[in-house]
């Protein structure tokens, strides 16, 4: 039948008559979406980072108020903004956050990359159930695996335990409440998110490429450094970001595996937020967080499109 | 056919050393068979090159003939046999330290590298001097007429364009030896014809060996020294694109080179000056001796569409058959006449409309056609 169906195409229906096409309208649900959850969500906590806390209901005060002669006045600041330039709680806790997700991605790029290109060059039946061992581990929760892992890690847990019995050490290792706890949590724990984007960029890239490499005179090591690194840049790129990201902010595994002295940005506005009940310095403190995340990503989409790597 | 090595020019044996049985070959094939599993891709080829050559090797897509060029260039390795290069066994020789060079069907241009950058990836690894390599690349631009691209990345350049950097790149370290896969293969045809007198000035130019994979016949009969082409692994016949068309060895070479027409027969006796071959289709056929065939034998007799010759009056020659003309395609300076045989059998006949002018064939009409005992040739497979 190729006559339209009734309806369709013959006479427009009301959303096409409001000037809305197929085409706005998928585009139109995440648009929603993010303005709903994303946008809205972001200029309640610029506005509350503006007040200063108050022990109310919500316990922050107003922006406006009406003065004697009836004219609104203006009571936001940039107060808690200074606050956390001023203490240097924040600003540790900040630069420490960055160290430790900086570090941890560049473990995981490590760990990655090997891992990525060995599945990549892998012939097809194996290449499956390797890429299946990667996304395995999201079938069980992410909270009982890092609670798995205060099990190796403990005073008592098997790693100590096998050190001693082997006799490497005399004493415990003190490994539980650690930064390097911190790490390996978060190392473990993003790996796939590196290796998945890396496998789907290095799969992309024609044999031929090497092949030619070599052609001309590469040894496999010239190769891998002048064709195969250059032309997975994007991978790199995409999952340092899947990793660093969602690191920055990381506040279960700090919570479980960290001690004291790890300090991330993630505990300090739970407890501003929780324990202090202090929403405005809590919201100033989650806008510069994402201010830092932001702006790398923005640097690096651009980076991206001059090269012409993209897509 | 084969228009820039002239057919005026002597047949001396320094242009032409395959004709020469004590030539030292270049490249040197022997026994090579390549076995991918149970599959055998390449089996058991042996085929001598010479300096200076422009080798088509032909076939159909999956005779193999990629598989033995990658196996030259060391991606491959050969289950038996030996590939003997200028004396050098090539067999423990890794691709990267072979001195061969190879242009991709695909091109592979890195994507990442500027036009300048990948002509000079391959005298980089060579560790040649900074100065060197910038007076080469420039060389070699010039020579493919890339000059004024030189800063482009493939991704900015057309397909003619992106051909003409592999090529480049390939030549640039001067191997000994270039192959090539396919290197017109992703251009569109009048390109492609342009192209084709372009490779072949440049090859000149270089005088380097070029090994030139493809499954165009008609490429390889305008570019080729010599032709080798290939079927089930095998090479079935090698020769000047001249020998190809005009001796056929089988009834697959014949037909898979140009037109021709097939006709069965059996051999019926043999005097010292002719030989007659009977045949259902257009019934006796004088041939000249044929050597090595004993009467009642099985052959075939290929005739080129254009060694017939068509008339409405019955001619003298002793070769002719009555046809009723079926089909007259004009295809400017000749016409294409599809002829049915009185047993139901289409002949196809092609004849220059200069000739034709006094005696016009059309449609539908009764014809003589005729050929010479020395246009048919017999094939025994």
């Amino acid at each position: 039948m190729s006559a339209p169906a009734e309806g369709q195409g013959a006479r427009p229906g009301l959303l096409g008559r409001l000037g809305f096409s197929g085409r706005t309208l998928v585009i139109a649900v995440p648009m929603l979406w993010l303005l709903l959850f994303f946008l809205v969500p972001f200029f309640v906590l610029g506005r509350i980072s503006l007040s200063d806390p108050m022990l109310a209901r919500p316990p922050y005060t107003p922006l406006f108020e009406r003065g004697p002669d009836g004219s609104l006045e203006w009571l936001g600041d940039l107060e808690n903004y200074a606050l956390l330039w001023a203490d240097s709680l924040y600003r540790n806790a900040y630069l420490s956050s960055i160290g430790i997700a900086f570090t941890s991605t560049v473990f995981a790029l490590l760990i990655g990359y090997p891992i990525a290109y060995y599945i990549a060059r892998s012939p097809e039946p194996r290449r499956t159930i390797l890429l299946l061992l990667v996304i395995l581990p999201f079938w069980t929760s992410f909270l009982l695996r890092v609670y798995a892992w205060m099990g190796f890690l403990q005073r008592e847990g098997l790693i100590n335990s096998f050190l001693l019995w082997v006799g490497v050490i005399d004493a415990p290792l003190q490994m539980m409440q650690t930064t390097f706890a911190v790490q390996l949590g978060i190392v473990y724990t993003y790996l796939p998110f590196m290796i998945l984007p890396l496998y789907a960029n290095l799969t992309k890239i024609d044999e031929a490429f090497f092949e030619a490499s070599a052609d001309l005179g590469a040894s496999p090591v010239v190769t891998f450094l002048t064709v195969t690194l250059p032309l997975s840049v994007p991978g790199i790129i995409a999952g340092c970001m899947l990793v660093f990201i969602p690191a920055i902010g990381e506040y279960v595994i700090p919570a479980l595996l960290g001690g004291p002295d790890t300090l991330m940005i993630g505990r300090v506005l739970w407890d501003e937020f929780f324990s202090a009940r202090d929403w405005p310095v809590a919201a100033s403190v989650a806008i510069v967080m994402l201010f830092l995340v932001v702006l790398p990503v923005m640097w690096l989409q651009d980076y991206l499109d001059r090269r012409g790597l993209k897509g | 056919m084969n228009h820039h090595r002239s057919a005026a020019q002597p047949l001396a044996a320094d242009t032409k050393p395959w004709r020469d049985a004590s030539a030292r070959p270049f490249l040197s094939i022997r026994g090579v068979t390549k076995q991918f599993g149970l599959f055998t891709a390449v089996d058991d080829v042996s085929l001598d090159i010479f300096r200076g050559e422009l080798f088509c090797l032909l076939g159909a897509s999956g005779c193999g003939k990629s598989t033995l060029l990658r196996m030259l260039a060391g991606f491959e390795a050969p289950t038996a046999g030996a590939l003997l290069l200028d004396g050098q066994d090539m067999a423990a020789v890794p691709p990267h330290r072979r001195p061969t060079n190879m242009m991709f069907q695909s091109y592979a241009l890195f994507p990442h590298m500027t036009v300048e950058k990948n002509v000079a990836y391959g005298l980089q690894r060579e560790g040649v001097a900074r100065a060197e390599i910038r007076t080469r690349v420039a060389e070699m631009l010039k020579l493919v007429k890339l000059e004024a691209l030189a800063a482009r990345k493939p991704h900015q350049l057309s397909g003619g364009q992106r051909q003409r950097v592999a090529l480049a790149r390939a030549l640039i370290k001067r191997p000994k030896l270039l192959l090539l896969d396919e290197p017109l293969g992703a251009l569109d045809k009048k390109l492609r014809e342009e192209t084709q007198f372009e490779l072949v000035r440049i090859q000149e130019t270089l005088g380097t060996t070029f090994i030139v994979v493809t499954h165009d016949q008609e490429e390889a009969m305008t570019i080729a020294t010599r032709i080798g082409i290939m079927r089930d692994g095998q090479i079935i016949q090698v020769g000047e694109p001249r020998e190809i068309y005009e001796a056929p060895e089988s009834r697959y070479v014949a037909d898979f080179i140009g037109s021709v027409n097939l006709f069965e027969g059996r051999v019926d006796a043999a005097a010292p000056d002719a030989m007659r071959i009977v045949t259902a289709d257009i019934g006796p056929v004088i041939v000249p001796p044929q050597p090595g065939l004993k009467a009642g034998q099985t052959v075939w007799i290929a005739l080129r569409p254009e060694r017939i010759g068509l008339g409405h009056a019955e001619p003298a020659a002793s070769n002719r058959f009555r046809a009723t003309v079926e089909d007259v395609g004009y295809m400017g300076q000749l016409s294409v006449y599809r002829l049915r045989l009185p047993g139901g059998r289409l002949v196809q006949a092609s004849l220059s409309n200069r000739l034709m002018d006094d005696d016009p064939i059309s449609w539908d009409e009764q014809v003589w056609a005729s050929f010479s005992p020395a246009a048919a040739r017999v094939l025994t497979e």
